[in-house]
């Protein structure tokens, strides 16, 4: 700490026992959240969906969202308890002091008015500019984010801009008020590993040049290990561990952080990762004591009493949990590589020469790829590289392609409506949002039903036994087969999914991002689930996904997508040691990667 | 198993639904929506009108102290005497006549609403899931049809075919067709693109039952605001029809036939109008608050007073 500091002890973010509740209940959303930002540091908040990251987030802009409030502690930013102050001095502050970098910049953007309105419209509240210096401040800020400030530029609209630069120009707008705090929720979830290495990089500059205090509010384990100096990680609206970032990273304390690092696939590791079973206590079903008790493989006798208190545990360094000590050493070291699975050489898929198109837009060109019998092989593409249309190319759901796709030794036709019913048993395609893919208004055991009725008619009464076999087999219980698809969670959908796919007795399961809308536990036991049932069933898995990291314990070989073409196509070690295609390389460079973020040094530091 | 890596306690046996919330298995989307309706006040006063109105439609004529075609006293005569409500321009007991001829009414607005959204159902899915050169051919004839005002279209045929029942109930129902059929395109629309319907495609179920057992239990809501709505409508048109004299024949009883019989008398004798007619008023009125709850608790309008 400087001089200047100590003799100012006021730290730009001061967030003290805040609690925010659901409006007219006693059930909190988040409480007990003590939280302190120092000037150019970046306090990285960890949490998986719901855990109420994102409220806190907004708490420090004094925004609760409709149907919670503020009910106990203070957000004191830079000096100033927002609790005390108006609407109107309220959103003084907001873009001057304090601003904030949205997850979705297509729909932070207003579509109808130009870049420079927009800009312009972030230093209203600065009256101390005139209109030139605001047009210079302009300028500068869009220079920071390394985006042409010219003339030509400015006059664009945000639908003129790739993604990329629509979240630059978020974060020009954030810093062009030169706020004290900024306040990053996810920024970079929608936009590619190359170009979300490039803004978290003109963050952390940013940060590190004007002395801004952020908070950057995010789910990604290793976006934050790349970015932020300390750490907080939430669950089910505490704050279960903070701390400074390394400590944090190799020495974690909580259970749940252990076990959380443990579920994320790194690029560099080749451990496989393991889930975390259940999920988290929502408001209002919180159980007495730990949260986490339910989930904890430590659990014991007095994590049923009371929640516990935040202990010291280092520099900095604090945790709730009574077993803190306990912590290291309690995870075993999980298999590593992939499964064994004899493979005969014999090909389940081969696609020779497939051309594919949208309308009059060629989405695929020339693509040949090959899975084998048992085999599992990843696609890896970023978005827009035509990997779902391919995968839709084989599961016969798109109809507008050339070129052959064979099927052990049978030729398919096109669409699946086409195909014999023998032919759509045995490619069974996994879809990505399993909050779409399973119909709201059946029960999980009448969608299971119809499946097993279609490929395999059967006697009513030995259904319900068939139907619970088929749930076992991807770890649920029984229970699940009156439920509606709405009251599940994503990854128990996503198991329903795999189930009905199953239910087919098929040869090749085609997964579609399967994994990319549910949390890192969950996604972590989705992909185990999927290793399990490759080597107990013999399947053939083609595993498209956009996320490097998550395939290197899964599949055998690896094909890289860009642009509707294959770049490379390796066994999965060959590709992560020595990438050939220079997309490759870029992807394997851009890739967030914790074990990587740790190992280098901080030029600060 | 997926498990073994951990120790024991890890493993907690099978995952789900131990954490599911804990609540009540949820119902049916539609009787949702109905329960949801019935705690509006415009709900159940719609529903109190329309229970009377059905009663008298149906069991009317098992009250009515005459024969609803028999001579009773002098034609026009006012109320008195065995005619509680006194007779009509032929000398028949208007309250016998009212009490008969609610049922034509009824059903047959009942008939030619089931007709109307049948039909406009199948177009409206087909061509929601078909989309491209279907769903074109489909919508562009449902608008030659709403080109034509519902009473002059259902005039055209009945005064080229002759007044039948049964073709009364077609027009009309053709008529409500192509207007159910927007509304169910609409709502169909935006559930074919979700994964599900692609899920029914690719392990190769049939197009029907991808339309009426994928998409149509996903679209029961706007199914309902639509057939309260219509058969409110068909209701005012089947007595517009009757009225004009191409409903049920005289001697029949019939509400709308009865205004038409009895217009002219009005100054002399009202009661022979105003009973009609105000049960007519009071029947639309009535399933038009019905329908209006609904289409409220569809959209959840009012869920946060709730």
């Amino acid at each position: 700490m400087t001089t200047a500091e100590q003799t100012t002890p006021r730290v730009p973010v001061n967030i003290r026992e805040l609690r925010i509740a659901l409006s007219g209940s006693d059930n909190d959303i988040v409480d007990e959240i003590t939280v302190e930002i120092a000037a150019g540091e970046v306090l990285g908040l960890v949490g998986e969906s719901g855990s109420g990251k994102t409220t806190v987030g907004m708490a420090l802009l004094g925004y609760c969202r409709p149907g919670g409030h503020v009910t106990g502690g203070a957000v004191v930013i830079d000096g100033t308890p927002l609790a005390e102050l108006r609407d109107a001095d309220l959103r003084g502050i907001r873009g001057t002091v304090v601003s904030y970098i949205p997850q979705d910049p297509g729909t932070a953007l207003n579509p109808a008015l130009r870049i420079r309105t927009q800009l312009f419209e972030t230093l209203e509240n600065h009256d101390e500019l005139d209109d030139k210096a605001r047009d210079a401040r302009v300028r500068e800020a869009l220079e920071e984010v390394a985006l042409p400030n010219d003339d030509e530029f400015l006059k664009r609209y945000p639908h003129q801009l790739s993604g990329g630069q629509q979240q630059r120009v978020a974060i020009a707008m954030a810093f062009a008020g030169r706020p004290k705090v900024i306040v990053c929720d996810e920024p970079t979830t929608g936009l590619d590993v190359t170009t979300q290495a490039r803004v978290l990089e003109t963050i952390r500059d940013l940060c590190r040049t004007h002395h801004v205090a952020a908070l950057y509010v995010s789910h990604d384990l290793a976006v934050v290990a790349d970015l932020a100096d300390h750490v907080a990680v939430m669950y089910a609206g505490r704050i279960v561990e903070a701390g400074p970032r390394d400590q944090l990273f190799t020495a974690s304390r909580h259970p749940y952080t252990a076990r959380l690092l443990r579920a994320v696939p790194d690029i560099q590791g080749k451990r496989a990762v393991i889930g975390i079973r259940g999920r988290a206590p929502l408001p209002g079903h919180r159980p007495e004591g730990c949260f986490f008790v339910e989930r904890c493989h430590l659990a014991a006798e007095q994590c049923h009493t009371a929640f516990p208190p935040a202990e010291q545990v280092g520099p900095q360094h604090r945790v709730r949990c009574y077993r803190w000590k306990d912590t290291a050493g309690s995870l075993p070291a999980g298999e590593s590589g992939t499964p064994d699975v004899a493979l005969s050489g014999e090909q389940v898929l081969t696609i020779s020469s497939l051309n594919a198109k949208y309308g009059s837009r060629a989405t695929l060109f020339d693509v040949n790829i090959g899975v084998g019998r048992g085999e599992c092989v990843a696609l890896v593409g970023e978005s827009g590289s035509g990997k779902t249309t391919l995968a839709r190319s084989i599961s016969g759901l798109h109809r507008d392609w050339t070129g052959e796709v064979k099927l052990g030794d049978a030729v398919l036709e096109t669409s699946a409506r086409n195909r014999s019913a023998d032919a759509r048993r045995r490619i069974q395609y996994v879809f990505q949002n399993p909050y779409a893919s399973l119909n709201p208004r059946r029960t999980i055991g009448q969608t299971l039903a119809r499946q097993l009725q279609l490929f395999f008619p059967g006697a009513r009464k030995e259904m319900s036994d068939r139907v619970s076999a088929c749930l076992e087999r991807v770890a649920l219980s029984d229970a699940a087969i009156n439920r509606f698809p709405d009251q599940l969670s994503g990854g128990e959908r996503q198991r329903v999914a795999i189930a009905r796919a199953l239910a087919a007795e098929p040869e090749l399961l085609v997964c579609d991002e399967v994994t990319s809308a549910l949390d890192v536990s969950v996604q972590a036991a989705i992909v185990d689930l999927l290793r399990e049932l490759r080597s107990e069933m013999g399947l053939s898995i083609l595993f498209i996904t956009h996320n490097l990291a998550l395939i290197r314990t899964i599949a055998d070989r690896v094909a890289v997508m860009t642009e509707g073409r294959i770049v490379e196509l390796g066994p999965t070690e060959r590709i992560f040691e020595s990438p050939e295609a220079p997309y490759t390389r870029q992807l394997l460079d851009n890739t967030p990667s914790i074990e990587a973020a740790l190992a280098r040094v901080d030029p600060d530091a | 198993m997926s498990t073994s890596a951990l120790d024991p306690a890890l493993a907690s046996g099978p995952t789900v639904p131990a954490a599911t919330p804990p609540g009540r298995l949820r119902q049916r989307q539609w009787l949702a929506t109905l329960a949801t309706a019935m705690r509006l006040g415009r709900t159940r006063v719609g529903l109190g009108i329309v229970v009377i109105m059905v009663l008298i439609a149906l069991l009317g004529p098992l009250f009515a102290p005459h024969s609803p075609t028999a001579f009773v006293g002098i034609p026009n005569s006012g109320p008195g005497g065995h005619a509680v409500f006194g007779t009509d321009y032929v000398g028949r007991d208007v309250l016998s006549r009212f009490l008969n001829g609610g049922r034509s009414v009824l059903g047959l607005a009942v008939a030619s609403t089931a007709v109307g959204i049948l039909l406009g159902l199948l177009v409206g899915l087909s061509a929601a899931y078909a989309g491209g050169l279907v769903d074109e051919v489909l919508m562009r004839i449902s608008d030659v049809f709403l080109a034509f005002p519902q009473i002059v279209f259902a005039l055209l045929l009945v005064s080229a075919f002759g007044p039948k029942l049964w073709l009364l109930v077609l027009t009309v129902g053709i008529s409500h067709a192509p207007r159910v059929a927007r509304v169910m395109r609409g709502a169909a629309q935006q559930v074919v693109e979700r994964d599900f319907i692609k899920a029914a495609e690719a392990v190769g179920e049939s197009r029907w039952r991808i339309l009426f057992s994928e998409l149509l239990p996903n679209v029961t809501s706007p199914l309902l605001v639509e057939t309260g709505l219509r058969l409110t409508y068909s209701i005012g048109l089947v007595a517009g029809l009757s009225f004009l004299g191409f409903g049920l024949q005289p001697p029949n009883a019939d509400w709308g036939l009865m205004i038409n019989e009895n217009r002219v008398s009005i100054t002399v004798q009202p009661w022979g109008v105003v009973l009609p007619v105000v049960a007519i008023a009071l029947l639309t009125v009535g399933t038009n608050l019905m329908a209006d709850g609904i289409a409220r608790a569809a959209i959840g309008l009012d869920r946060r007073e709730s």
